[in-house]
């Protein structure tokens, strides 16, 4: 297993390596190997981290929890690689002066990226998980940049500057942690997070607690928390189509990984009462805001954006639940995001790409015009409303039968309520793309000369995978999967 | 030594010199707020960490911490000379543009602060006191400095919120998160000085990474807006 956990960690920044070097073929097609190869990796994971705990070298650890987000990242790091080359197909056939530069900066960016989103989960330390998350922070930022517009350069600002301050309140958490972790363990204990999670009650509370708040507040800003998500949705709208899938579906999960180790220490030494409290405020703020700001939208990247704030205000209510339903809810929503999420951007950026526009009333009769990703757009947005039989209705149901469970009544009501407002926002905007027919002389020539047909199978088969994947975890998750789930669940569960 | 025995042994003089570098930091953190120039924040910045590093030394040896001295010599290399190379690097071309042949590294920083200078002082001071009794309140414990040194890093920290949100400029943004940066290094010293050295080292390397990152940034930014201002970053709304 060793082997497997080495190749995850060498493969990507080979490939990055590689990009920067090679000319920009063998940059795509490195890029897309290493991605499948890298999702392929963790599945053979799957069985070991559903049974034991996997330690190596005493920093690297990978859990069941860990698991999930290493099978998350990882499909959408071979999806996305895959559909970058239908992304950038154009730019290389137009022969656009600079293309081969942007290709080779985008691949190893792209690359990196992958890789620190892989390393971060199987960091067995508070300050390398923290050092991991901070890195997706700064190579994402330069992946925001990319497309060097106005708007780029004002959306990687804003990221990385709200995102490093918020990461700066993450770093002071985790000096509280070692601080409270040095009262139990002695001064030289190294923030293993092993070792802070058998110290567990015998910790003091004041200095938990605050790590815990601090964490929330900082991780919370990369996964996109109100009040804290104001960076989220700039940098999504504004990144090319692969990264904003990336962004949302891995990067605000590695952060909402983050998050959940902190949960866990905190539910050790504090009981779970306080972190709940604190992810239950979080969440309904975050599940509220993202449902109206869904209701008016004009940008489809910046729809799903919120979206994604949407989700993740899911997760935080989840947890915040408690009951090991919801728990294993909240983990298969992880993965069920992911798939939908990417799905939805892929198919986003096929809109975009034929329409020549982001604005929601710049794109119409996508049904017509696009008979495969038109369809598979609409299939990824009833995914992301919980719609049956995909993934995301399965994890959801479990999250709300998880809270009534719980006699969190308000709450999982609360709950209901959003995610349906959340839906009128996301159907009517996509009704209106989709199924609005195309009038010939809207836009004048732009609209003349759109013709049926998809701009690049390569753009189609990942969002294809998307959909069975989302399929599986609806109908019949795998018994490894579940296997998985319910350690995971068995492991967040410690301290009750 | 156990770590009550040291505490006996610790001269009052010793606490006395460390508060007074802890408030040096706050001070330079201050000094922050008037700056006009690139050059004189990106020193004060510079001064700023030195006087951690020195605080870091003076833990080292009245506290026999040998690893600090690594740490000091570090994070003085980092902060105190390669980050405001980099800076620098930003003044390069900048007052070029100017009609008048403005000295190099008077850049368009001066007056970006969104209130006067002094509300900006002010409403910092104020979230100072704040941090400052809050972090009181905590009932935390240090073996290696005095607690004043503690609550004077919550206010650092604050203030550099202020800063990074009062001043309208990237170079005042980014210097502030990197004397956000340094307020955290400094709660570091007081509750988390036996952290080991190598995830120290990581950390700088991390920040040196950032640093680079935060300059591109600016360069594009610069390179697009033409000025190092932020108040036309505002496209992006809703």
């Amino acid at each position: 297993m060793i082997v497997v956990v080495l190749l995850l960690l060498i493969l990507p920044f080979a490939a990055a390596v590689v990009s920067l070097r090679a000319p920009d073929g063998v940059a795509e097609a490195v890029s897309a190997v290493t991605g499948v190869a890298c999702f392929g990796l963790v599945l053979a994971l799957v069985p070991a981290a559903a049974h034991h705990d996997l330690v190596y070298l005493s920093y690297l650890r990978i859990d069941a929890v860990s698991a999930v987000f290493l099978l998350a990242t990882s499909f959408l790091y071979g999806a996305v690689a895959v559909y970058s080359i239908g992304y950038l197909a154009p730019s290389r056939r137009k022969r656009a002066p600079g293309f081969s530069r942007y290709s080779r900066r985008f691949y190893a960016g792209l690359n990196l990226f992958a890789w620190t989103m892989l390393a971060a989960p199987m960091m067995n330390n508070l300050a390398l998980l923290w050092i991991a998350v901070e890195v997706t922070t700064v190579i994402s930022a330069l992946l925001v940049a990319i497309e060097n517009t106005d708007g780029a350069a004002e959306a990687a600002w804003k990221y990385i500057l709200i995102a490093s301050a918020g990461l700066g309140l993450a770093l002071l958490a985790t000096i509280f942690a070692y601080y409270a972790g040095a009262q139990v363990l002695g001064q030289h204990y190294d923030l293993s997070f092993t070792s802070l999670l058998q110290a567990g009650a015998r910790l003091p509370h004041t200095p938990v607690r605050l790590a815990f708040v601090l964490a929330v507040l900082g991780f919370g800003t990369k996964m996109g928390l109100v009040p804290v998500h104001t960076w989220l949705p700039d940098a999504h709208s504004e990144a090319p189509t692969p990264v904003s899938a990336l962004l949302s579906g891995s990067l605000l999960a590695v952060s909402f990984y983050a998050i959940l180790r902190y949960y866990q220490v905190a539910a050790a030494a504090l009981g779970p009462r306080f972190p709940r409290d604190v992810l239950l405020v979080f969440g309904v703020a975050s599940l509220l805001l993202a449902a109206l700001y869904l209701l008016d939208q004009r940008d489809v990247k910046r729809m799903l954006a919120y979206s994604s704030v949407e989700h993740m205000g899911i997760l935080a209510i989840g947890v915040s639940f408690g009951a090991p339903i919801a728990l294993a809810g909240v983990l298969l929503h992880v993965l069920a995001h992911a798939a939908a999420k990417g799905n939805a951007f892929m198919g986003a950026g096929v809109l975009v790409h034929k329409f020549g526009s982001k604005r929601i009333a710049g794109i119409t009769g996508g049904l017509d015009l696009l008979p495969w990703s038109g369809p598979l757009f609409g299939v990824a947005i009833l995914a992301l409303c919980a719609m049956p039989p995909f993934g995301i209705f399965r994890s959801e149901f479990e999250i709300v039968e998880g809270g009534f469970g719980a006699s969190s009544d308000t709450a999982a009501a609360i709950l209901i309520v959003l995610v349906t407002v959340a839906f009128f926002g996301l159907t009517v905007a996509t009704n209106r793309m989709l199924l609005t027919p195309r009038r010939a002389g809207m836009t004048g020539s732009g609209a003349a000369v759109l013709a049926r047909g998809e701009p690049s199978a390569w753009m189609v088969v990942p969002v294809v995978a998307g959909v069975a994947v989302l399929l599986v975890l609806g109908l019949h998750p795998p018994a490894e999967l579940t296997g998985l789930l319910s350690r995971a669940v068995h492991q967040l569960g410690v301290g009750q | 030594m156990s770590a009550a025995a040291a505490a006996v042994a610790a001269p009052s003089v010793y606490s006395g010199g460390a508060s007074v570098i802890a408030l040096g930091v706050l001070l330079a953190e201050f000094g922050m707020f008037r700056q006009a120039l690139i050059r004189d924040q990106v020193r004060l910045y510079a001064v700023q960490s030195a006087l951690i590093s020195v605080l870091a030394i003076l833990v080292a040896a009245v506290r026999h911490l040998p690893d600090l001295y690594v740490l000091a010599a570090l994070s003085a290399a980092l902060k105190v000379v390669i980050v405001p190379i980099v800076l620098r690097r930003l003044l390069r071309g900048v007052g070029r543009a100017g009609k008048d042949g403005p000295a190099p590294g008077w850049t368009e920083i001066a007056g970006s602060g969104s209130l006067s200078l002094a509300n900006t002082v002010l409403l910092a001071i104020a979230v100072a006191a704040f941090g400052f009794f809050s972090a009181r309140a905590l009932g935390i414990h240090s073996a290696v400095l005095p607690l004043t040194a503690l609550e004077i890093s919550v206010s650092v920290v604050l203030v550099a919120f202020v800063l990074m949100i009062m001043r309208r400029d990237v170079a005042s943004q980014a210097i502030g998160f990197l004397s956000l940066e340094n307020g955290i290094s400094l709660a570091a010293l007081v509750i988390a000085a036996g952290l080991p050295l190598i995830l120290e080292v990581a950390f700088l390397f991390d920040l040196l990474v950032a640093v680079v990152v935060f300059e591109l940034l600016i360069r594009v930014h610069r390179g697009r807006a033409e000025s190092l201002s932020t108040a036309d970053l505002t496209s992006l709304r809703g």
